[in-house]
């Protein structure tokens, strides 16, 4: 067909120019630009920035002057600009599309937020300007604190952890302090066999031991088995609730009973509140600490890897083992205490000044914008919507447990059977079909474990267009179309990387070609 | 409510799918007398322009930094950072994407990663670097931690003139692992003796360079004499800036250096998110805690970026890990890479010269004021004046002129007399002549009453 200019209106040149597989000089494909490394592009005596002169002066460096060439490529604004926006276009995101990655709660991220953040009294202010100039941002800190106590129905809150497992560390470091203040040396934490690889990180840096407890068939902690390991040298049980199976623990109450009956204290990793905020409260479950990550419930954005914050709720018995600093709400004005007062018990101080700020604005603006209405309907779409994908798929993938779900669902590989696909290769083919893979080969209580969490942010359309195509990706498996799953991805910027190489050399950063 | 896409008619004909009658049975698991049956007590939803209001309220609360003539420095400096490096990182392809788990569509943070390591390695004079801490205090934290595991010994010995606030981390993230911690006296205008304190269960000594107080030192003889005893020597840079001017810590012989690299890139926040800087030798890579990021090539055998070395971290390793750092600074990295490549080798060093000059400027019109002394023989952009009144007061009168002059030793060492009259002031290339100005004449108004 052709228009009227008499040129070929559709692209079969340019599909078949594709299949023939010339080689760009470039290449490029088309937008899909390669990129070289800053190094390649520019020099040290590039830069994108103008500086004001020096006068001469006698400086004061005691004779310490760095006199040898650092190497360090500079870029003109314009270079900068185009080789960040390339590097940029190689990455997925969730303004791109539906991100399932269970865990991990890829939830929309509002722009408000981000707007707020750098509101100049709330983020041009220095962490040890004096108190009386810096009252918004303390208010910011009491009244998030506030919502944060209100949600979990737990007495206090800390909020200096910087993350998730920064959190971990904080409840326990409490529970080790609290123990230790009764003159009750305890040596063991108990976690399950389905615990995110940070718990039991956490509980070796906090000087325990940790032993293992196995899931019931049911995919959920066997409460006989932590009777049975518990005992007067448990410190604590660290249990995610909702669980990494994507399961609630039914027995959550007997659990916490049964540590509190042998003197020790329940820690719930809450990277999974995201379920039931607004419609569960974890003081209501015997929790005696939880982290919430404020980058997974709270929309504070991932940022490719961070930062986040990990503000730990407290009950009455851990609260006066916090640690420094903490807010004080007083008649007229906030103050921020730096110092464990006189007698204190606090176990000290997690890090330099007060917290991660920035992720507190955007939290904060998140839960005003959902109010307590909002905020339960976030736990209930994204508990629908998973159980919209469990219910949709389980026909033709093996769901590893029975429904119904929290905010994520859990495959295994079972569906895969003499199909010749891994769980590895099935996620890298998503990729080709335009999506990012769910969570892989977590949990480890089940095979070739795939979690899949779509969050609320997805619309039914969105949801049902994920669905089509891993019904799609199903079938090809069980057809036989091993091609499409060895190699891939075949359309992302770049092949399968080989990871085992670059672990075996280390190459760790740029050096110059001899 | 505007960020949740499900219609009441998609709800109902979900829960047809599901075959659940209502939502709340999909919560059956839940303890009954737990599932709660009302909203919670707290506001209903907003909308984003009574979102931004209440936001507004809560800035115009607090003064910025910028608005004021201001001086404190102790960690966190307020530098200028280029327009272009704010756009890029609310970029949504980096703002909204996770940790890079899957390279093949990850390569835009995973390269930006191997930029960021590279130039911290560079900078600080080191081999290698990783992928980010959550700060420079918990960095430093992390590396008293490596120092024990690389050398299996349990003694840490700091010296009195690192940050004290890092001082408390060190101490609270070796509180149960049966490390002693053994701190000397801060020290403002004299030299320390840290070999005193050393033996044969040493582990390492942590310095700071700049020091708390601003001083400069050549670490130089202490590492040689360190390491002759199988000792590491842990140098902690609180202002990256300073190493534009002066002898990288590698130079001087560090095997591990930590730092705070919110100068560049990142703005004061109140305190966080900063991004911790992590360097080291290559002998130690497999003691590293945190992510890092290697070369390799995909299956064409294309150039390609992954994060490598995973058997060291708590997803694999689990209990045995180096460290349970998951999320890390990742966004702030980013924001570092792309202002340190806008300022390549010659902004570095030229923002590094003017930090300088800034700061000897206003330590000379300081130093002729009567009831001022300067503490300091070397510093770069920060210094410790004593002054003939109590410091935390003097500061206090000066808020009420609107000037930010400093920070009062005593905030950080209450208890600590002899510091009460001292002073840490900083200067950047954001503090101008007439800010210097406007703290002189209203400083010795002040000292002179
Ligand atoms: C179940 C669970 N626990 C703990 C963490 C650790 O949180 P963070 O990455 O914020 O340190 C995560 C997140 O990755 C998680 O999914």
């Amino acid at each position: 067909m052709l228009n009227k200019q008499g040129r070929p209106t559709g692209n079969e040149a340019a599909a078949n120019a594709g299949n023939t597989g010339f080689q760009s000089y470039t290449g490029a494909k088309g937008l899909d630009q390669p990129e070289l490394l800053i190094y390649e592009i520019g020099n040290t005596n590039h830069t994108g920035v103008d500086l004001p002169e020096v006068e001469d002066f006698e400086t004061r460096l005691g004779g310490l002057e760095r006199d040898q060439e650092i190497g360090l490529a500079g870029l003109s604004e314009p270079e900068a600009m185009r080789h960040y926006t390339r590097l940029s276009r190689k990455n997925y995101a969730i303004d791109m599309g539906l991100y399932p990655l269970g865990s991990c709660t890829m939830k929309h991220n509002p722009r408000l937020n981000e707007k707020v953040a750098r509101f100049a009294g709330l983020s041009d202010i220095h962490p040890l300007q004096p108190i009386s100039t810096v009252q918004g941002a303390l208010d910011v800190i009491d009244t998030l604190a506030h919502w944060l106590k209100t949600l979990t129905g737990m007495p206090a809150v800390t909020m200096s952890p910087k993350a998730g497992a920064h959190g971990e560390l904080c409840g326990l470091m409490a529970i080790r302090a609290a123990l230790a203040a009764k003159g009750d040396e305890r040596s063991i934490v108990l976690t399950p066999e389905s615990a995110h690889g940070t718990n039991p990180a956490t509980a070796a840096l906090c000087g325990y031991k940790v032993k293992a407890i196995p899931a019931t068939t049911e995919g959920r902690v066997d409460l006989e088995a932590m009777k049975e390991a518990l005992g007067p040298d448990v410190a604590a049980i660290m249990v995610t609730n909702p669980n990494t199976c994507g399961l609630f623990e039914r027995e959550i109450l007997e659990m916490a009973d049964a540590v509190h009956a042998v003197g020790g204290y329940f820690y719930c990793d809450g990277a999974n509140f995201n379920a039931i905020v607004g419609k569960v409260r974890p003081g209501d479950l015997g929790v005696d600490a939880m982290h919430i990550n404020l980058h997974k419930t709270f929309s504070t954005p991932h940022g490719g890897g961070g930062p986040g914050a990990g503000p730990v709720v407290l009950s009455e018995a851990l609260a006066p083992f916090a640690p420094i600093p903490y807010v004080l709400a007083g008649d007229d004005a906030f103050d921020i205490v730096e110092h464990d007062v006189e007698g204190g018990q606090s176990f000290g101080r997690m890090t330099a000044f007060h917290g991660q700020m920035g992720m507190f604005t955007r939290a904060l603006a998140y839960m005003m914008s959902h109010g307590s209405d909002g905020l339960a309907r976030v736990a209930e779409d994204s508990v629908l919507n998973a159980n919209y994908v469990l219910a949709s798929l389980k026909d033709v993938m093996s769901a590893s447990f029975d429904g119904p779900c929290m905010h994520e669902a859990l495959f295994d590989d079972r569906f895969l059977k003499d199909t010749g696909v891994s769980t590895l290769d099935f996620a890298k083919a998503m990729i080709d079909e335009g999506y990012h893979p769910m969570t892989m080969y977590f949990p480890l209580v089940v095979h070739g474990a795939m979690l899949i969490e779509p969050t609320e942010s997805e619309s039914k359309q969105s949801v049902d267009q994920f669905i089509g195509m891993m019904r799609h990706l199903v079938k090809a498996a069980k057809d036989g179309e091993l091609e499409r799953f060895s190699g891939a991805p075949y359309n992302a910027p770049l092949k399968r990387l080989d990871e085992t190489a670059a672990a075996r050399d280390p190459i760790l950063r740029w050096q110059a070609p001899e | 409510m505007r960020y949740l896409p499900l219609s009441s008619d998609d709800r109902q004909a979900m829960l047809h799918k599901i075959g659940a009658e209502n939502i709340n049975e999909l919560f059956i698991d839940v303890p009954d007398n737990a599932l709660l049956k009302g909203l919670i007590d707290l506001p209903k939803h907003m909308t984003e322009m009574e979102v931004e209001q209440n936001f507004q309220a809560y800035s115009a609360a607090s003064v910025p930094a910028g608005n004021v003539p201001f001086f404190v420095g102790a960690g966190a400096y307020r530098h200028h950072v280029p327009a272009s490096v704010d756009y890029q990182i609310q970029r949504g392809e980096f703002l909204t994407a996770y940790t890079p788990y899957q390279p093949e569509i990850s390569q835009g943070t995973l390269q930006a990663l191997f930029e960021f390591q590279s130039q911290v390695a560079q900078i600080t004079g080191m081999e290698v670097a990783n992928a980010s801490m959550y700060d420079g205090s918990t960095a430093c934290g992390e590396a008293a931690l490596m120092a024990c595991r690389v050398t299996r010994k349990k003694r840490i010995v700091i010296s009195g003139n690192l940050h004290p606030q890092y001082i408390d981390v060190v101490k609270t993230m070796t509180k149960f692992t049966d490390n002693i911690v053994v701190v000397d006296d801060p020290t403002v205008n004299k030299s320390e003796n840290l070999l005193d304190q050393i033996d044969e269960s040493t582990a390492c000594v942590i310095v700071q360079n700049p020091d708390f107080f601003g001083n400069l030192t050549d670490f130089t003889a202490l590492a040689d004499q360190l390491h002759q005893r199988k000792i590491l020597l842990v140098v902690v840079t609180t202002e990256i800036v300073a190493l534009g001017a002066i002898k990288s810590p590698g130079e001087m012989g560090a095997d591990i250096v930590v730092g705070e690299g919110q100068s560049i890139g990142n703005g004061l926040n109140f305190g966080g998110p900063y991004v911790g800087l992590f360097a080291t030798r290559q002998q130690y890579i497999r003691q590293m805690p945190g992510r890092i990021c290697g070369q390799t090539t995909d299956a064409d055998g294309k150039r390609g970026f992954v994060l490598t070395l995973s058997t060291r971290e708590q997803h694999i390793r689990r209990e045995k890990a180096t460290s349970n750092i998951c999320t890390n600074a990742g966004l702030c990295t980013l924001a570092f890479t792309i202002h340190m490549t806008l300022l390549g080798e010659k902004g570095y060093r030229h923002l590094a010269k003017l930090n300088h000059s800034n700061a000897v400027k206003m330590a000379d019109k300081l130093k002729a004021l009567d009831g001022v002394e300067l503490l300091n023989d070397t510093f770069f952009n920060e210094f410790t004046v004593r002054l003939n009144k109590n410091a935390a007061q003097v500061v206090e009168q000066l808020v009420e002129l609107d000037i930010i002059a400093g920070l009062p030793v005593s905030r950080l060492y209450p208890h600590n007399d002899d510091l009460k009259n001292d002073l840490i002031i900083a200067v950047t290339e954001t503090t101008s002549e007439d800010d210097m100005d406007m703290m002189i004449s209203e400083l010795k108004e002040v000292l002179s009453c």
